[in-house]
């Protein structure tokens, strides 16, 4: 459909970001195709198969609300702190996980949170359907693998092994604004050894940073203030900001030392089975 | 007008019918895709207990329930909300009585200029609905979409926790 409407057509999801890009004639689209009223485009549910090789699937068209207050997302902690954490009630009330892939802000939330998981985003066009790795779905800011005439049907995470706990935490000024700066972290433990560790920052650069150097300083170490704090000044190191009205860029820079700090002791905690809270931080 | 406007004044206005109930009572009208819902309940349906204050997704002034949850009516164009069931702060009164919500908010001294009160309560609304005994935290969580410049949020925080003990007990 969006073929025939041209170029200058473009798809509309939750809206929370597009239409206030259409007030500001940011995005002067001559046509918007809702997407609100496609049925079964709004779901969350479990593959089942073999017990701990399960993924969830998210409908394009799943609300934030929706996630933040699913029984089964809560598996995956890192999602559930991500959704509860958006902007507000009322655009967590309309704004969806798919719209929020598809718009690739630099300051979003959901590909920060999901790219720790093994996350793949499926794609629907007009003579095919393809699934794309997260990782290579975003591609620079605002800007992802979709043709103009693609749309996102679903996203697919695998759900993370036992002995695994992520957290996802953003620092930000107020609740209806972007972040000045996030982190989002998932750690497979055994002991007090971490296995293994992904580690992405947001609001920092052109798209989600994943901050390989953190992981590789905690991969294989015993977990503890010396190797945090250590994996903590690599993520420094790897985040490249702008200063703007959320702050210089040094500002942030120590933001995302003290985020991730912070989000890798709430994971290790929650991999080893505890119940901990996280929550979008407020200035 | 400079050359890099956009042309809007000139694309023909496209008209499109919609059937919205707004406190229980049905609306048809003829509107423009591009009418905000606000501006639909405001302009179309005389209703102007719900404000516009910033316009930009960020304040909660226009909040309103849509089939019972909270969204910025500025940030959905009417279009989008054919065939739901709008609840406007004209919709809390039943029967010239105030609704808790309302009488608590009052009680409390909840407001000083009312500009964000309408959008406020339709929040309150929402977390009472789901919840009747929120805790101070969980207030502060349902209300953090919604910008008051007077009260310093206190009574609201009382207004809200109020309304919950008076909602549970009626």
């Amino acid at each position: 459909m969006l073929g025939q409407l041209g170029e200058g057509a473009k798809f509309l999801a939750g809206g929370q970001s597009l239409i206030p890009l259409l007030k500001l004639r940011f995005a002067n689209p001559e046509h918007l195709v809702d997407l609100n009223f496609v049925p079964s485009t709004s779901f969350i549910r479990e593959d089942s198969g073999a017990l701990n090789s399960g993924v969830l699937r998210f409908g394009a068209m799943t609300r934030h609300a929706e996630i933040e207050h699913s029984a089964l997302a809560k598996k995956i902690p890192v999602l559930h702190d991500c959704a509860a954490g958006i902007a507000d009630v009322q655009v967590r009330n309309r704004g969806t996980i798919g719209g929020s892939l598809a718009e690739a802000d630099p300051s979003g939330d959901w590909a920060n949170a999901l790219i720790t998981l093994e996350t793949t985003v499926h794609c629907l066009g007009p003579d095919c359907a393809r699934a794309i790795p997260l990782k290579d779905f975003i591609k620079d800011a605002y800007t992802t693998a979709l043709a103009h005439d693609e749309l996102v049907t679903e996203v697919e995470v695998k759900i993370p092994p036992k002995g695994s706990g992520g957290a996802y935490l953003a620092f930000k000024r107020s609740a209806p604004v972007y972040p000045s700066a996030s982190a989002a972290v998932q750690l497979t433990m055994a002991g007090d050894v971490c296995q293994d560790a992904a580690i992405a920052l947001g609001c920092v650069g052109l798209t989600t940073i994943r901050a390989t150097e953190a992981e590789t300083a905690l991969r294989g170490k015993n977990l503890n203030d010396k190797t945090i704090a250590i994996a903590a000044e690599a993520a420094r190191a790897a985040a490249d900001p702008q200063a703007d009205m959320r702050g210089s860029a040094d500002y942030k820079r120590q933001l995302v030392v003290a985020l991730v700090m912070r989000a890798i002791q709430i994971a290790a905690r929650r991999a080893r089975g505890e119940q901990v809270e996280g929550a979008h931080l407020y200035a | 007008m400079r050359e890099s406007m956009p042309a809007t004044a000139t694309v023909k206005a496209i008209a499109v019918h919609v059937n919205i109930r707004v406190n229980g009572k049905p609306y048809a009208r003829e509107v423009e895709p591009r009418m905000l819902l606000v501006e639909f309940l405001r302009e179309a349906c005389d209703l102007t207990g719900t404000h516009v204050g910033c316009d930009t997704t960020y304040c909660g002034a226009c909040t309103v329930l849509m089939n019972g949850l909270a969204v910025k009516s500025c940030t959905m164009f009417a279009v989008q909300a054919d065939g739901s069931e709008i609840t406007t702060v004209e919709g809390l009164e039943k029967d010239g009585k105030l609704h808790p919500i309302q009488q608590a908010f009052g009680d409390s001294y909840g407001l000083q200029c009312g500009y964000c009160t309408p959008g406020l309560m339709l929040s309150a609304h929402q977390l009472l609905s789901e919840n009747p005994e929120p805790s101070e935290r969980e207030i502060r969580k349902a209300i953090a979409g919604n910008t008051c410049r007077c009260t310093g949020y206190v009574n609201v925080f009382k207004a809200i926790e109020l309304a919950g003990r008076n909602m549970k007990g009626a």
